[in-house]
């Protein structure tokens, strides 16, 4: 018998920034890896400002619950979502946290990564409009929870036609993103080695 | 969209895509409606796909005139449907009568979501498992079926059209917000795989025709308007024909027929599933969504050497009374999680042997988010 896999994600902010779109295109490429997924969402009435918040359970075997509550990875793309959700963070879960409106952290998780997202999907790309796919592909490489061709796949599928390039170019700034985070961490851990 | 292509393919889908995939697979050719959150989605498929079949999709002004639209439809020969949540399905109490009364087959999909009124229209609630039984005036059974996963929305969708069909009635899909709204992976089975069951049609020379044809026990044919039968329909008690009466013995005839047609048919009606109930001395009463947060909670409960199984229904009405008398039969305990103040529980007090009877545990949320599996399995614990 294989080793379950049971994973908890989260995508939390504010309507308008594309979470549940993030959270649709993260179960995609989770199917296209083979694996059994649920994705769920809670919004409020607005269809801009308010709550919103996009679930992914990612596993081989049957999902019977479908919300994300005791999350494996979660990402914050406001101040409101990450004070919210944080403390429901699993014991070594990864916390993702756009710290364009993210200020303060309630929690102390090493697996911590602060980075201002909005901003850098403006400065870099022209528009805040893919602030999800960015953080999306950033959380993707960070965790390995779907593979990264699973992934475009699921991009190319999902968003309108018009929008694709933009996407993919987001996708791809997410990665290169996360592996400068990941070498600098590294090289974090082998000073502390060296001391 | 799935439906269109050829071989079986796994498809992410929402709760309501599914619905709106199994009516077109059931053959749905007619669907008027009036869009309401968290049903939407429905209806923005439906207006889609049905003109691109060359059938008809009309936006009405209200919820009264889309049930209204469906049964002249469904009398025009139509596999009508219409969607819904919370206060369309109050507005459609009236016309769902009148599709009862008249025998006109239809389906009605509610996506419940938090009541009364506007309520919470983005979260879950399941307030209306009363309400799709007794909702409106008059007194005739309901036939309602509840799924709790994508895959089941597809299944159910066009099992409420041949039911619809089959017994000239108007068929409730009651959904969950969170079901509506939630994707799951499905395979939509080809169809050929996939048996449709339409209304019988009449055999008989036209002047021969009766509208409530008696003699064919419960199940009898319906003709539609333009075929060259002539019949009448109306919302009073009516005979054989279909034309107005007040003579107690045609009107309870009638109303006798309506009641027969369901509790002579319950085996093909009621549909349940039955989980680690084998050995269980505790059990979960669930449907819909909760039925996924208990089937969570037993496997957890089972984890931890707790003997706790599952009865789920899938029909919930007309009410699995059979399986539920032998559940508290052979258990200790039944907690009825569920999204309403005691609905289900209320329906179970019904079927224990004495008032005194302690063994139902109730276990309610009514402020929009769902009872969680270790919630379910703490009140388990709470009562051994």
């Amino acid at each position: 018998m294989s080793k379950l896999v049971f994973k908890e994600i989260r995508l939390s902010g504010s309507g308008g920034q594309g979470l549940i779109l993030g959270g649709i295109i993260l179960a995609n490429a989770a199917v296209n890896d083979g694996n059994k997924v649920t994705q769920t969402q809670s919004y409020g009435p607005e269809s801009r400002g308010g709550y919103s918040r996009a679930d992914v359970i990612i596993s081989n075997e049957d999902i019977n619950f479908p919300e994300a509550i005791r999350q494996d990875i979660l990402l914050s793309l406001t101040q409101e979502a990450c004070d919210k959700y944080s403390l429901d963070l699993k014991q070594g879960g990864i916390l993702i946290v756009d710290t364009t409106f993210v200020k303060y952290i309630a929690i102390q998780a090493p697996n911590t990564y602060e980075l201002p997202f909005t901003d850098i999907a403006q400065e870099q790309l022209g528009t805040q409009l893919v602030t999800n796919i960015l953080s999306l592909a950033f959380l993707v490489r960070i965790s390995g929870i779907v593979n990264e061709k699973s992934l475009e796949k699921a991009i190319r599928k999902t968003v309108k036609p018009a929008f694709v390039d933009l996407n993919i170019k987001a996708m791809k700034l997410g990665f290169s993103l996360a592996t400068k985070e990941k070498r600098l961490r590294q090289k974090e851990e082998d000073l502390e080695v060296q001391v | 969209m799935a439906q269109n292509s050829q071989k079986p393919v796994l498809t992410l889908m929402q709760g309501n895509e599914a619905v709106a995939a199994g009516a077109l697979a059931a053959g749905c050719n007619y669907f008027a409606g009036y869009p309401i959150t968290p049903s939407t989605e429905v209806a923005e498929i439906l207006a889609n796909e049905l003109p691109k079949r060359g059938h008809t999709f009309i936006q009405m002004e209200d919820e009264i005139a889309s049930i209204a639209a469906i049964i002249g439809a469904s009398l025009a020969g139509a596999k009508s449907f219409t969607a819904t949540s919370g206060p369309g399905f109050s507005l459609m109490q009236e016309g769902i009568g009148f599709a009862k009364i008249t025998e006109t087959p239809c389906v009605v999909v509610n996506v419940q979501r938090g009541g009364p009124s506007t309520g919470l229209p983005t979260s879950p609630a399941q307030g209306e498992i009363m309400q799709s039984r007794w909702g409106s005036h008059g007194d005739a059974p309901a036939i309602v079926l509840y799924p709790d996963s994508v895959k089941e929305s597809y299944a159910l969708t066009i099992r409420a059209f041949n039911l619809a069909e089959k017994y000239r009635t108007c068929v409730v899909l009651l959904l969950d917000e969170v079901l509506g709204h939630m994707r799951e992976a499905i395979t939509i089975p080809d169809a050929s795989e996939i048996q449709i069951i339409n209304r019988i049609k009449p055999t008989v020379p036209a002047n021969w025709y009766k509208h409530y044809d008696e003699n064919q026990k419960y199940l009898s044919p319906l003709a539609s308007y333009g075929e060259g039968y002539r019949f009448h329909v109306t919302g009073l008690a009516h005979d054989a024909q279909g034309f107005p009466t007040n003579k107690p013995q045609e009107a309870g005839a009638m109303m006798e027929r309506l009641q027969k047609k369901i509790v002579h048919n319950i085996r093909d009606l009621v549909q349940i599933e039955s989980y680690k109930m084998e050995d269980a001395n505790i059990a979960i009463f669930a449907a819909g969504i909760m039925a996924r947060s208990a089937k969570a909670a037993v496997k957890m409960a089972r984890a931890e050497g707790l003997k706790v199984g599952l009865l789920r229904p899938l029909t919930i009405w007309p009410f699995p009374d059979d399986a539920v008398r032998k559940m508290l039969k052979n258990v200790d305990y039944v907690v009825v999680p569920e999204l309403n103040q005691g609905q289900f529980l209320h329906e179970l007090r019904r079927l224990v042997k004495s008032t005194t009877d302690s063994k139902l545990i109730g276990l309610q949320r009514v402020n929009g988010t769902l009872i969680t599996p270790t919630e379910i399995l703490q009140k388990i614990k709470d009562v051994l």
